[in-house]
Formats: C-alpha cells, structure tokens, sequence
C-alpha cells in the first residue's frame, strides 16, 4: 500500500494548492535568506535548514506534477520545467544559485560601489571603486593619443558609423558602392585621418595609439583583409595544381601551429633584423600584418570547410554550362560555401577581437593593455577587478553585437528552407 | 552527313579499373540516342567524357569538329555548346529558377542582361514552369526542378543536349512530365543522347539504341530493330528483363 496516492486528477484540489505552497515556501526562503539575511527556518540544525528549500521545492513539485491536468498553465509548467524528478530538481537548483548570487553581485556592482570622486581615496566602499574607471577613460579609449587631436579618432569613427549606417537605407544599386567606398577608400581616408602628417595636421605616432580605438582599427583591418586571404587560401588547398596546394597547405599549416604571442613577438622583434638597413616598417602595421596572416589560416580552413560541403554535383553543373574556374567558384560554389559557415566565420572573427589583447608583447596597447598598464599606477593599485570586468564588458558588447549580426546574415541569406 | 560526335577507340581507367573499352560512337546531328544498359557498365561516364566531366586516358573524341585536349579554352568552348542534364537536377540552390537560367547566359555568352531573361523566359515558357521564374529551387517539386534544369541547358542554346539518367531519381507520377518535355525537344530537331531505363520513351524518339555492358558497346542497332530483334544474347537478356 502507498503511502500518498500518485498525484493524479481525483486529487487535483488538495495535491496542487499544496505543492504550490510547498514551492513557494522554498522559493520564498531562499529569498529571504539571500537578501534580507533571514533564516525562517533557523531553528533547525544549520546544515539541514540549507537544504531544506530543496526538499520542499522538490515535493512541492512532484505533488504539482499531473498529467493532463487540463489546467492549461499547470500543464505548460509541468511540460517546460517539471517533466520529472531530474529536472524539478535542476530547476530548483539554477533558480536558487541564481537568487543566492544576485544580491552579492548587485551590492559589488552598484549597492556598495563607488561613483563620484577623483582619486583612490574617494573609494570608501566596499564594492567596485568606478571612480577608476571614470578618471581613466579618456585614456581606455584613446591610449596615449594626445588629447588635443582626439577628435580625429571621433571623425574617423563617426565617418565609417554614417557610412554604414546609411548604407543599410539606400537602395541595393547605390549599396554597392559604398560598400566599394568602404573597403578601397575609406581604410586609406581613416588612417590618414588618425595618424596625420599631411593637410596640415599633426603626426601622431602609432606608439601612442592605444585604447578602445586601436581595438577597433586593428580588428577592422584584419578583419577586412584576412577575409580574402582566407578564401583564396581555402581554394588554394583545393586546388588540382600541386604547387600551389602545397604553398597554401604549407602556409595554413604553418601559421596555425605557432601561437599568436610568439608571431607578435617575432613580427616586433626578428622581423626588423631581416630588413636592409634603413628599412622602417612602423611596429602596428607589422603587428597588423602578423595577425591578418595569423587569422587568414583559420579563415581558410573554416571556408574550405564549406567548400567540401557543397556536393559535386554544383561544380559539375557549373562546368556543364561552359563556367571556367574562377566564374564557377565566385557564381556558384564560394556564396554557397561562404553561406553554410557563417557560424564558422563569426566564430574564427570573434576570436579575432579577442586576440587584439596580445599586441601587448610588442609594447602596444589596445582597451585590455591600458588597463594593465592604469593597474599598475601607483596612485590606483588593485584596481585590477574594476579594469578587467569593464574590459570584459566593452569586449562582451562587441562580441555579442557580431554574433547576432552574422545571425541575422544567415537568416537574410537562407533560400533552401 | 557530317558527324557532331565522334569517338574513336575511347578507353578510360578509375585507377585500375577499366570503365570505358574502345569505343566507337557518331552522333549526325539532329540525331537522338538512346544508351541503356545494366548499372555500372559505363553508360554515365561515356557521356560524361563527351562533355569532359571526366577525362578518356586513350582515343580521340571530337565534338563539333573540336578535338578534346588538355587545352581548357577548348574544354569550355565545348561545353558551353553541349548541355547536360544530371539526375540529381543540380540546380543552384541559392539563386532563383530564372537566375538559374540567366547566370551562364550572362557571364559565360556576355548576353545583356534583358536578352538572357528573355531567352530564359522562352524557355522555362518551353517547360511550362514561367509561373515558378522567381522561387528558388528548394520551393519547387521534383518534377519542376528537372525541367528547370532542362531549361537552364537550353539557355545556352546548345547544339547537343545530354541526358544522364534525368528520370532515375523523380516519383513515378513526375516521370511524364519531365518525359514529355524532352520528347518535345526532340521533335525539335535537337541532337540528344540519353542515358535512360524509360524503354518508352526510347522507342518514342529514338533513331538508335546503343546497349552497353562492362564498358563496352555491345550492340548499337535502329530502335525498331533494337527492340524486334536484338541480335546478341546479352542483350536479349537484359531486355526481357526490363520489358
């Protein structure tokens, strides 16, 4: 004989005001526990009154759980998170670490945090100090960049933010080209801006770039050409001519099996050896070139991925019509490839951003350099929580921003389904 | 009559295996034939090669007084004048029917681009699926997409137009359709060859059969013969099998 009957429809009166009970009262301990630090059930022993929320909620939910209760919000409840005792139980759980974590979280980002002031000492609380933050940030934006001519960095961004974002409401015929205006015209129109020495205003070495812009313009331009590198590496490794296979299968291979550090390091540092004398390549377009190249071996191998998708029958029915190699591959299988690893794309440029860090080898500093570097100033040691969750966060922004982006270009592009 | 196909002694290898055996073949033009023969005797690939989808290692074919060679230019001069139609349709899934129709015409001939809409338009009236010009290819059925295929090789207006197995992989009650266009074709005065089980279909159109097993040609006879008389055993047997 059972001791309690299976939750069922007969009992659906008592069992369900019961178990709603029962949840709530686990719910509503934890809670209270979590932000007003009060222990409702404090006269048990400490370790079982941890626990017990999680009993309760836990019979709480299997006397709740009844099939086809036609109660339809009760049915949809059981389906999504009550389906059984495993999940109940994984329910409970993420509902009460996530209740447990907020209010140590909200305290240290805003309740005890400080915001106003000029120095370390204006930092009396005992949460984040982002008075930090706030005195630094001219400098995490735009590094060493004499303050004076800042706003050329301003222009240039706002130049390529017009452009881009008028470019998504004109018409598909005049689209094209500003995207021309964008990858031939405006790289060239950009750095010339930012770093000066002509029409009158002033050089400003690549030293003392740094920042959220250098973030910015190193991602852009490796983005921008490790992109076609790739594509041509990837049909490169394809290819049915032997040299050039083995150049791109020897490329690819070897650049992706040095860490991006040790290429920094030598683009810096060996690279300049092997020059002429006299011969000056400025540090950031080395940097530049090292990473493009870095990257455009993974790009490749992602694209080739696409490429080795696509079944034979494309390339036999572009052959068919008379396309040679070059029309066949930019008609008919690179958009077809290019299409099925957007993922892959977004994935290999996301590492990209992530990358730009390491530019710290070769003495330039980009967001996370700076804040390295404003960690160590005297006036504001262990500030370094305050700095690397800021960088976290502008990182994560842009980050997260290029990831639905390349999904919205999947779900523009996708005709098949 | 000239010839717009010629095979002379064509021999052709996968590794060690031999899949073509000295074949013979000429086409006059406005000529059709019918290939048939049991799976894996070599019918695809030696159409295959005429168009150059595969390389023949021995022999010489000649395509519309064109050696095939090494030369590439040569390959896509050839291949723009011949046009193919694969079981599998492979239409271009991310570009719509009529862009279908209108990329070879475009980038391969240099037609305007009003023109090749037009001629493509023409055609895909031809296979009656005009109304389907601007779905893209995964909206249509089975039977639409074979006849878009059909249309796509007509776009180039090609002298020779070859089949490989264009029904083999339809629903039986689709099979007419894309049958009926291709018999259309033909009374056109199109030069064919097609690689087919649909023995209907053969004895409707075609001026000559060709049987082939392990790689060779084993009996090549007028259809009427072909179907009243064969003369080899091997073909004998094959065909009460299919009949």
């Amino acid at each position: 004989m059972k001791l309690i009957a299976k939750p069922s429809k007969e009992n659906i009166k008592t069992y369900v005001p019961t178990g709603l009970f029962l949840v709530f009262l686990s719910f509503f301990d934890v809670f209270a526990n979590a932000f007003f630090n009060f222990n409702l059930m404090a006269f048990l022993p400490s370790q079982l009154s941890y626990f017990l929320p999680l009993l309760l909620g836990f019979v709480g939910f299997y006397l709740i759980r009844i099939e086809f209760s036609g109660v339809h919000s009760l049915d949809i409840l059981n389906k999504n998170i009550n389906s059984n005792n495993f999940n109940a139980f994984l329910t409970l759980l993420t509902v009460f670490i996530i209740i447990k974590s907020i209010p140590p979280l909200l305290n240290w980002f805003v309740l005890e945090a400080n915001f106003v002031g000029d120095s370390k000492d204006d930092c009396t609380g005992k949460g984040a100090c982002w008075v930090f933050i706030k005195v630094w940030f001219n400098r995490f934006m735009y590094g060493l960049y004499p303050d004076g001519e800042q706003w050329r960095i301003n222009t240039a961004f706002l130049i390529l933010f017009a452009v881009v974002g008028i470019s998504f409401f004109v018409k598909q015929k005049i689209k094209k080209y500003f995207i021309l205006f964008l990858i031939f015209v405006y790289p060239f129109l950009g750095i010339e801006l930012i770093s000066g020495g002509n029409f009158g205003l002033k050089y400003v070495e690549t030293a003392a770039w740094g920042g959220l812009s250098l973030t910015f313009i190193i991602s852009a331009f490796a983005i921008l050409f490790c992109f076609p590198i790739g594509v041509f590496l990837a049909l490169g490794r394809r290819s049915s001519l032997p040299a050039i296979r083995y150049i791109s299968i020897g490329f690819i291979e070897l650049w992706r099996g040095v860490p991006l550090i040790t290429v920094l390091f030598m683009s810096a540092v060996m690279f300049p050896m092997f020059l002429p004398d006299g011969t000056f390549i400025d540090k950031l377009i080395r940097v530049l070139i090292a990473i493009t190249l870095f990257e455009a071996a993974y790009m490749a191998e992602v694209v080739r991925g696409g490429l080795q998708a696509l079944p034979k029958g494309q390339y036999e029915a572009a052959r068919s019509l008379g396309m040679g190699y070059w029309k066949m591959n930019l008609l008919i299988i690179l958009p077809q490839a290019l299409k099925l690893v957007i993922p892959g794309i977004a994935n290999t440029l996301l590492a990209l951003v992530k990358d730009t860090p390491l530019i710290f080898v070769v003495g330039l500093m980009e967001l996370a350099g700076m804040i390295g570097l404003a960690k160590t100033n005297p006036k504001w040691l262990g500030m370094a929580m305050e700095g690397y969750v800021f960088a976290g966060l502008v990182f994560w922004i842009i980050c997260y921003a290029m990831s639905r982006y390349s999904q919205n270009l999947e779900k523009k592009l996708s005709t098949e389904r | 009559m000239g010839k717009i196909i010629e095979l002379k002694k064509v021999n052709k290898w996968f590794d060690k295996f031999q899949v073509l055996k000295d074949i013979d073949l000429d086409v006059a033009p406005q000529e059709k034939i019918v290939i048939c023969g049991p799976s894996g005797s070599g019918k695809s690939t030696l159409i295959r090669c005429i168009n150059r989808l595969e390389e023949h290692q021995k022999g010489n074919i000649t395509v519309d007084g064109t050696e095939l060679s090494e030369s590439t230019k040569n390959i896509e001069k050839i291949r723009a004048e011949v046009g193919m139609v694969f079981q599998q349709f492979n239409l271009f899934p991310h570009l719509s029917i009529l862009d279908n129709c209108t990329l070879a015409p475009i980038w391969v001939k240099k037609l305007p681009k009003k023109e090749a809409e037009e001629v493509a338009m023409k055609n895909l009236t031809r296979v009656q699926i005009d109304d389907q010009a601007l779905k893209f290819p995964g909206q249509l059925s089975g039977g639409q997409q074979q006849r878009a295929a059909i249309a796509r090789a007509l776009c180039m207006e090609p002298k020779i137009m070859l089949f490989d197995e264009p029904t083999s992989a339809l629903d039986p009650e689709m099979i007419k359709e894309v049958l009926d266009v291709m018999v259309d074709l033909a009374k056109g005065g199109m030069t064919m060859i097609v690689v087919t089980h649909e023995m209907g279909f053969a004895k409707e159109v075609a001026d000559y059969m060709i049987f082939m097993d392990e790689g060779k040609i084993v009996e090549r006879a007028k259809t009427k013969d072909f179907f009243e008389n064969p003369k080899n055993e091997r073909t004998k047997l094959f065909l009460s099998q299919i009949l």
